[in-house]
């Protein structure tokens, strides 16, 4: 027999990922499992789903789930995690459900300092409503309800989530990183696994941020939507550590 | 032992003496001093305490620590609950148990911080989307806002939903002599609830459903819990007998003045019941079946413009002219100004 | 020694991610067979070639690739 090098995680359920073809949350979701099931802590991960595509991500990770109201998921990790501060709690949201309705909870949340890990999937869109425009959209993209592309004097410029979130002085680590090649992949896979580390040692909140893509939302082939990435979102949401505590005490 | 003390902080010991182990709440007048009793007493029960940033994300960490089995509750007012109605939604849905106490002020909007009973559609009605009802309680004294704050927790885990104690501003401060009876909640099963699985089958706590056929199995199911509430859990307290010409029905804060004003009806020449609802969901629609022959009208006094008169009707179906007297706006009435309309309404005037 | 890609075909959905990151340039999509989604699904057309580094399996967002190193080697 050959020595594997790559299979489907136990981290994962069976369950097909519903996704569209080339979207990167089934991806991202890879990694996360991967992290769990690596760390030892599968079986007491608490998944807490958002409102949007990954709505139903309830049904691909190998653990037990709560699925939130939109924006609320960081309010009900908080919940969880209070009362149950074994479980190893964590938030999976975009950029509608965080960035936008879910402003106030996740700023709160790591305001507290909450002991949680948040994954952010920003792909500068709506993608479950049908591509409207959400806070991270880029100047000059178009989604059909900034048809001619937006345009700062309408809706401002896109929000910077990492950046703000680095600023609020509990927050314990926050990185930018992109699953749109195999390089970015395997660094986001680090900053995954540190994230959950850090929840593990009990220093607090930590939040990836995750450049993807919604090659439907786009009307872009999956593989031109990587590209996307790379040319447009990189550019303006610089990739890297933002706030490492734990690089700063240490 | 009988001891003096508040509404809102009464409420807060029933509730730690019932085995709440979370509070999640936010300011908001007049029920202040149950996040203020539950910042010291929960950490000295051991148990967690968050001032939560909104009544929104309140209420959402009541539904997480919820769906982590724990007795869980928060508390507001008036809009401050119409925020929590999309988590109290998500919590019938999920099929979560927790205690909401909601201590109400005027309305609508921001309005005023004076006791009122402007929320009962609030309450029984439910703000959030979907079908679904919520049980709740509305205690006319201290003694039974604490006896009630312990049994909601039962009916809770029972029945696996959110329920409500509804007082006003009036019962949350004020101060009367209280006793803590022993509460003693039956262990229910928790085999639902996340968090650390010891190698069993994963648990996912959630509302969404894009199955018609599956959801409305699951809606009919929660139906038919409700219709066991409702069998079980109505309560009710009737003092109307034969020869009486007019019933009086108030809930609350109301029906403590309305008993004030019976006795001076009485001594008038006008005999007069009380139907008080104790639970405004289930709503005591047998107390209305069967009233004497004597029984000519009935009177539903509020202070609102008028919510529980329309549960009133329902429940009289017609067979007797439903009249209605209230004060809003923070104005309460006394019992000789209901005893003065109650006799107006009488006597034809 | 040879290494082995193994594919989940009912899981590909075709999107082609694992083409474009392939540095040895083997895989394509099987235009002769359609899977029970819709799509036609994802081969290598040169296994010989693989170099067993699972480029493909970690890009690909729904787990088809299962990747195994030296398979009739080391003895």
């Amino acid at each position: 027999m050959g020595k594997v090098v790559y299979e489907k995680s136990a981290g994962l359920t069976d369950s097909p990922m519903s996704y569209c073809p080339g979207c990167l949350h089934g991806t991202i979701h890879k990694l996360v499992a991967e992290s769990l099931v690596e760390l030892g802590v599968l079986d007491r991960s608490v998944l807490v789903a958002s409102v949007g595509c990954s709505v139903v991500a309830y049904q691909f990770y190998n653990c037990d789930a709560v699925q939130a109201a939109h924006g609320r998921a960081p309010a009900v990790a908080t919940g969880i995690k209070r009362v149950s501060p074994e479980s190893i709690v964590f938030t999976y949201q975009g950029d509608g459900d965080l960035a936008a309705i879910g402003t106030s909870e996740i700023i709160h949340a790591a305001h507290r300092g909450e002991n949680i890990t948040v994954i952010f999937v920003n792909n500068a869109i709506y993608g479950m409503t049908g591509g409207q425009m959400a806070p991270t959209t880029l100047i000059t993209q178009k989604t059909s309800t900034s048809p001619k592309g937006r345009v700062e004097n309408q809706a401002g410029l896109p929000m910077k989530v990492s950046e703000m979130m680095a600023q609020i002085p509990s927050s314990y680590y926050i990185e930018r990183v992109s699953a749109h090649n195999v390089p970015n992949i395997l660094k986001t896979k680090k900053a995954i696994t540190k994230a959950f580390r850090n929840q593990i040692d009990g220093k607090g909140f930590s939040m990836v941020e995750i450049l993807s893509t919604c090659p439907i939302g786009w009307h872009v082939t999956p593989v031109e939507a990587t590209k996307f990435v790379e040319s447009a979102m990189v550019p303006y949401f610089p990739l890297g550590v933002y706030k490492d505590e734990g690089e700063v005490r240490s | 032992m009988k001891i003096l003390m508040k509404g809102n902080e009464a409420i807060c010991e029933a509730a730690i003496r019932a085995g709440c182990v979370g509070f999640f709440g936010y300011p908001i007048t007049p029920q202040n001093e149950v996040p203020e009793y539950m910042s010291t007493k929960m950490a000295e029960s051991g148990g967690t305490f968050v001032q939560a940033e909104s009544e929104v994300a309140a209420i959402n960490m009541v539904y997480g620590a919820s769906a982590a089995g724990a007795r869980v509750m928060t508390s507001s007012s008036s809009p401050g609950i119409a925020l929590k109605q999309e988590g109290i939604s998500y919590l019938a849905a999920a099929d979560l148990p927790c205690l909401i106490v909601s201590v109400s002020r005027s309305g609508p909007g921001l309005a005023g911080i004076l006791p009122s009973q402007s929320d009962y559609f609030q309450a029984t009605k439910g703000g959030g989307n979907g079908d679904y009802y919520m049980p709740v309680f509305a205690p006319n004294s201290v003694q039974e806002a604490t006896d009630f704050v312990q049994k909601s927790f039962e009916v809770a885990e029972r029945y696996r939903t959110p329920v409500m104690v509804l007082i006003d501003g009036l019962l949350g401060q004020m101060m009367e002599p209280v006793e803590f009876s022993a509460p003693n909640i039956p262990q229910f099963d928790k085999s639902w609830a996340v968090g650390p699985r010891n190698g069993r089958e994963r648990n996912i706590r959630n509302s969404l459903d894009l199955s018609p056929e599956s959801l409305e199995q699951t809606n009919i199911r929660r139906f038919k819990r409700y219709d066991e509430i409702i069998a079980n859990e109505t309560r009710v307290e009737s003092t109307v007998q034969d020869g009486d010409e007019v019933v009086v029905v108030a809930y609350g804060t109301s029906a403590r003045i309305a008993v004030n004003a019976i006795e001076e009806l009485g001594a008038a020449g006008i005999k007069a019941g009380l139907i008080r609802p104790i639970t405004l969901w289930p709503f005591p629609n047998a107390a209305f079946q069967n009233l004497p022959a004597s029984v000519k009208h009935v009177v539903v006094v509020e202070l609102s413009q008028g919510q529980m008169v329309f549960d009133v009707k329902l429940a009289v179906a017609g067979k007797l002219p439903v009249h209605f007297y209230g004060r809003n706006g923070g104005m309460i009435f006394e019992s000789p100004e209901i005893a003065r309309e109650v006799t107006k309404i009488v006597r034809g005037e | 020694m040879a290494n082995l890609l193994t594919f989940d075909t009912a899981r590909c959905k075709g999107c082609q991610l694992c083409v474009s990151v392939c540095p040895k340039n083997i895989l394509e999509l099987d235009m002769s067979r359609v899977n029970s989604k819709g799509y036609n699904p994802i081969m290598c057309r040169d296994m010989s070639a693989c170099i067993a580094c699972a480029m493909c399996a970690r890009i690909c967002p729904d787990s088809v690739i299962k990747v195994e190193k030296d398979v009739l080697g080391e003895g």
